[in-house]
């Protein structure tokens, strides 16, 4: 893993004290809140519904047993005892006060850790697929180039102000677990003809209230270009990006606006111009970077202890045919431990769960974990004989939930439980939802299924590409929620369709109980997946299932 | 024509704890929402939404907020002002068990 050299961990103390010094001229009233606001946002953080929320970059959604240790401590000395990872491969602490905030972030700079560029206009938090360097299906170990480009554009001068958020999304692999066409840059790792390693550059992704799935901007970008391309873009970005409207400022609106073309024309017209600039210091470090994101060293032993548990317990049977993905090593897999158990918030886990989790990764995953958009919190280098032992404890810990990929592995927004922004509840209809399925003891027998939930049109819970997508409103001073369907978040993406009228807080899950019985019922076999149905039938059954009342008044 | 004034209160977020805060008639800020005044005139709650806002050195993000009379004090009337009044509903923190940001009080 990467560690901080002698600069980042400078560059980060010396943030550390001057916010301190800044928070303490707030408190004494020498700053202003219309001055202090866009520097407390600078270091990630917010002001929200009930409390100060801080919000902290896992960069990457890497994260070393130390790392996740302190992140208890943080949670438990200055918070409430827990944390919440986000779909941005960020954790927030809902309750910090403001005077404790230069301690919880000088906590974290003692473990390489921050909350710089988390929120403002600049390039945020650049996400990763979590199975890096794991997967079986990975050209390269996307995240040397994460790293790279984190360094590259934090404090980056040019680009501290741009008209809007910029987000990063890099993928090694032709599954695209990092959603990375929906983010404004999306790079996607590929061999060209001549089976050289280089990028797709997608550009204007975005959900929120104008969703759009990114185009290719470049067919093939050789990695040593990866840095001044990138500049080029946001540069060219940053001068044309509209700042007369915020909601037609992200950088998918001036690629609508002035057409994928004009885009690319002025993109390598500018990355004609500053590519001499670039004269092989990035790829001297981006060296540097990729020495320090070896391999384990991978150990070769017997698995036969996974397949004695495996055959001979159902409980570690549906675990592990749920939670574990396929290793590149055949004799290790890559666990995802669930953060939603059924009636509890999607990706909260509390301190003790995360020393759980640090224990075990230290034990038995070469040190490493990783956080997903998803919400879960992955064990990427587990050797097969080690799972039952790792199953045990986290059954213990209230970890060892079996739903990673199925109707209660829920996304969900903070929602109007924290979030200023929200103009609905989004956990409550996840807890509900995962409850109520539980219940039915369906979930298994349903299959694949991805819902995700929004509290608010900016769609942090991305449920424009969920295969059922909630979005929660305020209609009228009440709660109401619209359903999309059949949208997706992988290579294939695509944005949901929405289904029609909105229904109550306490229609939303009858709703969507109907709306699963009207894919069981309508399946070809069960290998069919939901979306798989959906593609097929389009969203006629559907919304039959979901508005039977207007059904019976075209019928009579 | 202009829509009908509703009642509101003077409501912010307390600058170093976070919480919400309501103004009360006497000039104090509350973290209970029936103590606050219920404002009945359009031209008094900019004057005291005005007062509220001058004090930038207690509370941050000062509005009105919709209310109406109770027979324990003002109510909100909108789902988010009546959150604001509890705290979350996943978890039972905040001001539904008496509790304020920072830490757990053990």
């Amino acid at each position: 893993m990467y560690s901080y050299n002698d600069f980042d961990e400078a560059f980060v103390r010396e943030r550390v004290a001057q916010f301190s010094q800044q928070v303490a001229r707030r408190i004494d009233g020498s700053l202003t809140e219309d001055e202090f606001k866009p520097l407390r946002l600078m270091n990630g953080l917010y002001l929200q519904l009930h409390a100060y929320m801080l919000r902290v970059a896992i960069p990457y959604g890497t994260l070393n047993p130390t790392q996740m240790r302190q992140l208890a401590y943080i949670a438990e000395t200055w918070d409430k005892g827990y944390g919440h990872f986000t779909t941005r491969q960020n954790i927030q602490f809902n309750w910090p006060l403001l005077k404790d905030v230069p301690a919880m972030l000088s906590a974290l700079a003692d473990v390489g850790m921050h909350a710089i560029q988390t929120s403002g206009n600049t390039i945020r938090n650049v996400t990763s697929d979590h199975f890096a360097a794991a997967a079986s299906d990975e050209i390269e170990d996307p995240r040397p180039y994460a790293e790279l480009l984190r360094q590259w554009s934090t404090d980056h001068p040019e680009f501290q102000f741009l008209p809007r958020k910029f987000k990063i999304a890099v993928t090694g692999s032709p599954n695209d677990r990092a959603v990375v066409k929906s983010h404004d840059i999306g790079l996607r790792m590929i061999r060209n003809d001549r089976g050289e390693v280089g990028f797709e550059v997608l550009v204007g992704g975005g959900l929120g209230r104008t969703p759009m799935i990114g185009q290719v901007v470049r067919d093939f970008l050789p990695v040593a270009d990866l840095l001044p391309y990138c500049e080029a873009i946001v540069s060219v970005y940053n001068l044309l990006g509209r700042r007369d409207n915020k909601y037609k400022a992200r950088i998918k609106i001036t690629v609508h606006e002035n057409g994928l073309d004009e885009i690319r024309r002025r993109v390598e017209e500018r990355f004609a111009q500053i590519r001499p600039e670039f004269h092989g210091h990035d790829q001297k470090l981006l060296e540097d970077i990729r020495a320090a994101f070896a391999p384990p060293a991978f150990r070769n032993a017997p698995t036969d202890a996974h397949d004695q548990f495996y055959a001979a317990d159902p409980v570690y049977r549906a675990w592990a045919d749920t939670n574990l993905a396929a290793h590149r090593n055949a004799q290790y897999s890559i666990v995802t431990i669930s953060l939603k158990a059924p009636g509890t918030t999607p990706g909260d886990a509390t301190a003790e769960q995360m020393r759980v989790m640090a224990d075990l990764a230290e034990r038995f995953s070469h040190g490493e974990l990783r956080i997903s958009h998803e919400q879960n919190v992955i064990l990427p280098h587990v050797h097969k004989s080690d799972l039952p032992a790792i199953h045990a404890a986290l059954v213990q810990a209230r970890l060892g939930t079996a739903n990673v990929g199925l109707i209660s592995d829920i996304i969900a927004c903070p929602g109007m439980d924290y979030c200023a922004l929200a103009t609905a509840r989004s956990i409550p209809v996840a807890q509900e939802i995962a409850t109520r399925f539980d219940e039915l003891k369906l979930e298994h027998e349903i299959g694949p299924l991805k819902i995700k939930i929004s509290g608010c049109i900016n769609a942090c819970g991305h449920h424009h590409v969920g295969h059922i997508g909630i979005l929660g409103l305020d209609r009228a001073g009440v709660e109401n929620y619209q359903i999309t369907l059949g949208g997706d978040g992988t290579e294939t993406a695509v944005i949901g369709e929405r289904a029609g009228p909105g229904f109550a807080y306490d229609e939303i899950v009858p709703a969507i109980e109907r709306l699963v019985q009207a894919y069981l019922a309508n399946r070809t076999e069960p290998t069919e997946t939901f979306l798989q149905a959906y593609r097929r039938l389009g969203l006629g059954p559907f919304k039959a299932a979901l508005y039977p009342a207007e059904g019976a008044q075209d019928a009579a | 024509m202009s829509r009908k004034f509703t009642p509101k209160v003077v409501t912010a977020n307390d600058l170093l704890i976070g919480d919400v805060v309501y103004l009360t008639h006497d000039d104090r800020w509350t973290r209970e929402h029936r103590e606050a005044e219920l404002i009945e005139d359009e031209a008094h709650a900019q004057l005291r939404l005005l007062d509220g806002a001058s004090q930038k050195n207690i509370v941050v993000g000062v509005y009105l907020a919709d209310a109406k009379a109770g027979p324990d004090g003002p109510e909100p009337t909108h789902f988010r002002e009546a959150f604001r009044t509890r705290g979350p509903s996943n978890y039972a923190h905040g001001k539904q068990v008496g509790e304020q940001p920072g830490p757990r009080q053990h």
